[in-house]
């Protein structure tokens, strides 16, 4: 069972790394928001299967949460800051 | 008992990484910003809860598969919240989608 959750989270590593493309050529601002956000939530999974895969998901669980909460707030806010008009979108 | 538990648990995080793996395909392969957001906010969301609950009939009945079971809860929540609120801030600073109305029209027509 610990290799099944090695081999997953390195599949997760190759499909987190996948929208770093869209980070780095996106047309628009909100196309490199957009990756971001989705990184972010993906990381959060893979610090999930590595508390299991060192047996600590006790103490990897509050690390996970408190992940969480940062991202989901981070992206409100910078969503909130580029709704504002006039703001250069390149 | 515990071999069925190991089996279920492969089957939920194997189905939820195919999930994730199809969002970022999408956030590639998809023309628009808004078919992207459209791309990558559902399956994200669905690949991250099947891979969570895997974990948790991994786990069994413990503290621990309680927590996990709340940041299922809290991403189910609060990802389709970010994801909408990134797509009002494009649409309120005026980013027009890819097809304007007239090529919807033409689409239709044919």
């Amino acid at each position: 069972m610990d290799h099944f959750f090695l081999y997953s989270a390195v599949i997760l590593t190759i499909i987190i790394a996948v929208p770093l493309y869209r980070v780095l050529y996106g047309p628009t601002l909100f196309d490199r928001l957009l990756a971001t956000n989705a990184i972010a939530t993906k990381t959060i999974v893979l610090i999930c299967l590595i508390g299991f895969l060192f047996g600590r998901i006790d103490m990897f669980i509050d690390i996970t949460l408190a992940y969480a909460v940062l991202g989901f707030i981070g992206s409100l806010i910078i969503a909130k800051f580029v709704s504002i008009k006039n703001v250069e979108r390149e | 008992m515990t071999e069925i538990q190991h089996i279920i648990s492969i089957l939920f995080v194997v189905i939820g990484i195919f999930f994730m793996f199809v969002g970022s395909v999408g956030i590639i392969r998809l023309p628009d910003f808004y078919s992207r957001t459209h791309g990558i906010s559902k399956s994200d969301t669905l690949g991250i809860i099947f891979v969570i609950v895997g974990l948790v009939i991994y786990e069994g009945f413990t503290q621990s598969s309680l927590k996990l079971l709340l940041i299922v809860l809290f991403i189910a929540l609060s990802n389709p919240v970010g994801t909408h609120a990134l797509a009002r801030a494009a649409l309120k600073s005026g980013l027009n989608p890819f097809f304007s109305d007239d090529e919807i029209k033409e689409e239709a027509k044919k």
